[in-house]
């Protein structure tokens, strides 16, 4: 392997790495503007467009030209959520009719992406048709596309053809002794290839595809799967060395694997990360690299903000009977966009002018915490119900929270956990039991749940297990109410350094 | 001379792209070979292309009904490590 060793840019602003300092809007001030035009609208690029932006995927690319141990290609299942799995396969002309009818449904709609369920660039005809017409369709659509970089070398022209930006390469290793025990094998110059030599090719063509892709100037986020035991000491040198050739963002993800996914890990028993481990290995990632905390890890046919699935809502036979007024539905998702950047703008105004009255380095949001000169009090992670940026949802109605890291420097957005909502309606509550048990272990390393409500009983269980739930803030945005809280705390005497709360231990 | 696809095959359309003599055909409930045109790659690639890029062990099959794929061939799943897990999963 020859990964030839580029030196890093040097950070914008100096003495200040990504893992110790602030909050999303601290990251993106790291960026240039241009870079932060380009991904201010790209929910699976940026922190904060995913609060107001949606995304989806069409399924158009069921091919494969590689087997990772993570995926079984059998798999479709309207229930579950992960990638690969899909409902429909859509041919190229269904898809366009399919995003049409969505951006103009959904206004919020900024990205369409293709991810598979195969590789799209395994099925390049289907690919490329699709976006060649949405291009000239729906040129305020940004379009993405997510591979395992086996043959992105061959297809980076093309790519650039359609203007497509935003490009996800799958990367799991760069070493072929760890790639051996994720890839059984590649289908490489017409012939199967397995193993180390299988995983060889397929890092080299990785790192060659992103390298082409960086000197033209599209923007590249990394994928990592987390996998206990085979990558995990080795995604710090992966984050690296993607950093060093110009990756915009590193996205690392935890193994999803149960026997009854029917992959080989799966079967063969290896197990996945804890929240813990992976935030983590996050964290250790993360002094040399801007790492993505958002990601939900959707299907290959996701529609809506990250964190929903709207897809039911938009099959093909639904779609057919709908009534679009394509120009009309521009014009509303224009309008749309520019009340967002605004909103965006006036919040990154909002925390940036106090910071830059005093230090740099932190993100005030309580001025009267700001004065002193010696921040102090420890950091607490708190798990927020939340929708639209805001502490929106009903404990018992959340699908997922998102947890946050508060400390003196601000809060930041480290991770997100999934929840079955206990309280579905009168029929479906026998389970409720069960599904808050299970809501709490997801929860366990945080201190406090913010919501916008919260029932009686779900509130003593949250307590006893040392958690405590707090409906003060509902409608607020997140990051406001996750440092009033903290800033509560810290008054409180609650986060004395080196006074180490049972939870961290 | 030729091969066969059977019902195990996902249409994951990976296989028809690949075929020198176009003997695919995309069909319901399973792709189909054209016993007709296949000839096994004979004198154009080293190997049956469909069974070098097809995901699914035992998809493919050969005249004798040998899978040119057998069970742990792809996968890397011992057989007998498939079966015993899904008998866990069927007992629950």
């Amino acid at each position: 392997m020859d990964l030839p060793v580029v030196e890093p840019s040097p950070p914008a602003v100096a003495g200040c790495s990504a893992g110790s300092c602030g909050s999303t809007v601290r990251q993106m001030d790291d960026l240039s503007d241009a870079i932060r035009a380009r991904v201010q609208d790209h929910p699976c690029y940026s922190e904060d467009a995913h609060h107001y932006f949606a995304r989806m995927h069409v399924a158009v690319a069921p091919a494969c030209n590689i087997q990772c141990h993570y995926c079984n290609r059998k798999y479709d299942c309207a229930n579950e959520s992960r990638p690969g799995v899909v409902s429909e396969l859509l041919t190229p002309d269904q898809a366009v009719r399919k995003t049409l009818a969505v951006a103009a449904t959904i206004p919020q709609m900024s990205v369409l992406g293709i991810a598979g369920p195969g590789d799209p660039l395994a099925n390049p005809r289907r690919t490329f048709e699709t976006f060649r017409q949405l291009a000239q369709k729906a040129a305020d659509i940004k379009l993405c596309v997510s591979t395992n970089g086996l043959v992105l070398p061959e297809y980076v022209e093309e790519l650039t053809r359609y203007h497509i930006d935003h490009v996800t390469i799958t990367i799991n290793c760069v070493d072929p002794a760890v790639g051996a025990r994720i890839y059984p094998w590649i289908f490489w110059k017409n012939r199967r290839v397995f193993g180390h030599e299988a995983a060889a090719i397929l890092i080299a063509q990785q790192q060659k595809g992103l390298e082409m892709l960086i000197a033209r100037g599209i923007l590249v986020k990394v994928n990592s799967v987390l996998i206990p035991g085979v990558n995990d000491a080795h995604l710090p040198e992966v984050s690296k060395i993607v950093k060093a050739k110009g990756a915009f963002l590193h996205n690392v993800m935890p193994l999803i694997a149960e026997a009854g996914h029917g992959t080989f890990y799966g079967v063969m028993g290896q197990r996945s990360p804890q929240p813990a481990e992976l935030k983590a290995l996050q964290d250790a990632c993360a002094g040399d690299m801007n790492m993505m905390r958002h990601c939900r890890q959707c299907r290959a046919d996701a529609v809506g903000l990250l964190g929903e699935d709207r897809g039911a809502e938009f099959t093909l036979d639904k779609i057919e009977a709908m009534e679009i007024d394509h120009e009309a539905a521009k014009v509303v998702r224009a309008e749309l966009r520019a009340q967002i950047a605004a909103e965006l703008a006036a919040k990154r105004a909002r925390t940036q002018a106090p910071a830059a009255a005093t230090t740099p380095q932190v993100i005030r949001m309580q001025p009267h915490v700001a004065k002193s000169a010696h921040p102090v009090g420890r950091s607490v992670l708190m798990a927020v119900a939340a929708k639209n940026g805001l502490v929106a949802v009903h404990f018992g109605h959340a699908r997922e929270f998102l947890v946050y890291e508060a400390s003196a420097d601000g809060a930041r957005l480290v991770g997100h956990r999934k929840a079955a909502s206990y309280c579905a309606g009168d029929e479906s509550c026998g389970d409720a039991e069960a599904v808050l048990a299970a809501t709490i272990r997801a929860l366990a390393d945080c201190e406090v749940v913010l919501c916008s409500r919260i029932g009686f009983e779900p509130w003593g269980q949250l307590e006893a297990a040392g958690i405590h739930p707090n409906g003060d803030y509902a409608m607020q945005p997140i990051e406001e109410a996750v440092m009033a809280v903290w800033n509560g705390m810290l008054v409180a005497g609650k986060l004395a350094i080196g006074r180490i709360a049972a939870k961290c231990a | 001379m030729a091969l066969e696809i059977i019902e195990s095959c996902i249409n994951c359309w990976a296989c028809e792209p690949l075929c020198p003599q176009q003997a695919i055909q995309a069909a319901t409930p399973h792709f189909l070979i054209d016993a007709d045109r296949c000839t096994e790659c004979s004198g154009d690639f080293a190997a049956p292309q469909c069974a070098s890029i097809c995901p699914i062990e035992g998809a493919i099959i050969n005249e004798l009904g040998e899978a040119l794929n057998p069970p742990g061939s792809l996968t890397g799943i011992p057989p007998a490590r498939w079966a015993a897990a899904q008998a866990e999963i069927a007992a629950r």
